[in-house]
């Protein structure tokens, strides 16, 4: 891998800071300037965290059911069968992350071998 | 290791200060998991055709994995500049509330808030709940070195998971590449499920999940936002209407 490789265009880096840098860090500035009057606990705050949170899920979402890369070799069946198999372990482990994690991978890895 | 009493000479120097800072990172299993959710970032920006720097530039400037993701998958799958930087917006809203509360922990009355700027930056759910465990054991005139300290070890370990994540993703076998990516909504749908204390939070997640599909069927460009503002707005009636009933 060259050098002008590991950088990438710059067009890109302009996008990453238009598109990423900016409108995330304007609400960590906006929390460091007008944060003294806000009432955490509001309804409004309720409402935002509840809106992230379903995007965030969102994003989960769309990774799993239109998997980028190489992610997408891996049988659709095999794939919600991992978060599937994952859940139910966080879950029984009384929500240990990284049991739920390693179950995934197992189910997954193991499916694919199995299918050969 | 633990850290010094408050009244220790320890305490004295800044630079001790933040150097407990960045030896607190080896104190909670949240640092395997942030690790974890970067090596999936960085192989998922080299599947999608991002470069290296790229990556590690995300990582040191936007520092909010949630955020990261969906820039990448978005732009990944096409979407314009103005879609992306709409979807990352409205999911870094949860940063405000999360600046709001913790600020207050590292602030003293002669305290400026320029002094501050870094440790906003720094702040994201991680470090967020790190500091409420951590700073109450932290003088707090030495506070904010401790959170630098704290927050510039995360950093570095994720820059460090990108990089491997990156590489690995390139030079792996394709099984082993997707066990790679599949490690990013794992970590991010168990941890966020650990987050989740209230109804609203739990109804928010599950439904977010369900509704994306059908979100993408509408082909709209916006999906993770409809999907997201839906599932959102109907969790927080539910809260409401626990609310109303209670």
């Amino acid at each position: 891998m060259s050098f002008a490789q590991l950088i990438g265009d710059w067009h890109a880096l302009a996008v990453l800071f238009v598109a990423g840098v900016v409108p995330n860090q304007i609400w960590r500035m906006l929390g460091l300037w007008f944060g003294g009057g806000i009432d955490e606990g509001s309804e409004l705050l309720v409402w935002v965290r509840a809106v992230a949170t379903a995007i965030l899920a969102g994003v989960i979402a769309q990774i799993v059911v239109e998997p980028p890369g190489a992610l997408s070799t891996v049988p659709d069946v095999l794939r919600y069968g991992a978060v599937g198999a994952g859940l139910v372990v966080f879950l029984l482990t009384r929500r240990s992350i990284f049991a739920g994690v390693v179950t995934g991978e197992v189910f997954m890895l193991a499916g694919k071998w199995w299918l050969g | 290791m633990a850290l010094p009493p408050l009244d220790s000479p320890q305490w004295q120097s800044p630079w001790r200060a933040f150097a407990w800072g960045l030896r607190s990172i080896t104190q909670t299993i949240l640092t395997i998991v942030l690790f974890v959710t970067y090596l999936g970032i960085g192989a998922l920006a080299h599947d999608t055709h991002f470069s290296l720097v790229w990556a590690l530039a995300s990582t040191l400037f936007v520092w909010a994995g949630p955020a990261q993701i969906i820039l990448i998958t978005t732009l990944g799958s096409g979407a314009t500049i103005i879609q992306s930087a709409i979807a990352v917006t409205v999911s870094a809203i949860r940063l405000f509330p999360m600046v709001v509360s913790v600020l207050p922990l590292m602030r003293t009355p002669t305290t400026k808030r320029r002094e501050l700027v870094f440790a906003a930056h720094l702040t994201a759910v991680t470090l967020w709940v790190e500091c409420h465990r951590f700073l109450p054991l932290v003088p707090r005139e030495r506070r904010i070195a401790f959170v630098h300290g704290l927050g510039c070890g995360l950093v570095s370990v994720c820059l460090v998971a990108n990089t491997v994540g990156y590489f690995l993703a390139a030079n792996l076998t394709q099984t082993l590449g997707a066990a790679i990516l599949l490690l990013t909504p794992l970590s991010f749908l168990f941890s966020t499920a650990r987050n989740s204390r209230e109804v609203a939070d739990v109804v928010a997640l599950a439904l977010g999940i369900v509704l994306y599909p059908l979100a993408a069927r509408m082909n709209s460009g916006l999906d993770i936002l409809v999907s997201g503002v839906a599932a959102g707005t109907i969790a927080y009636g539910v809260h409401w209407w626990r609310e109303v009933r209670a």
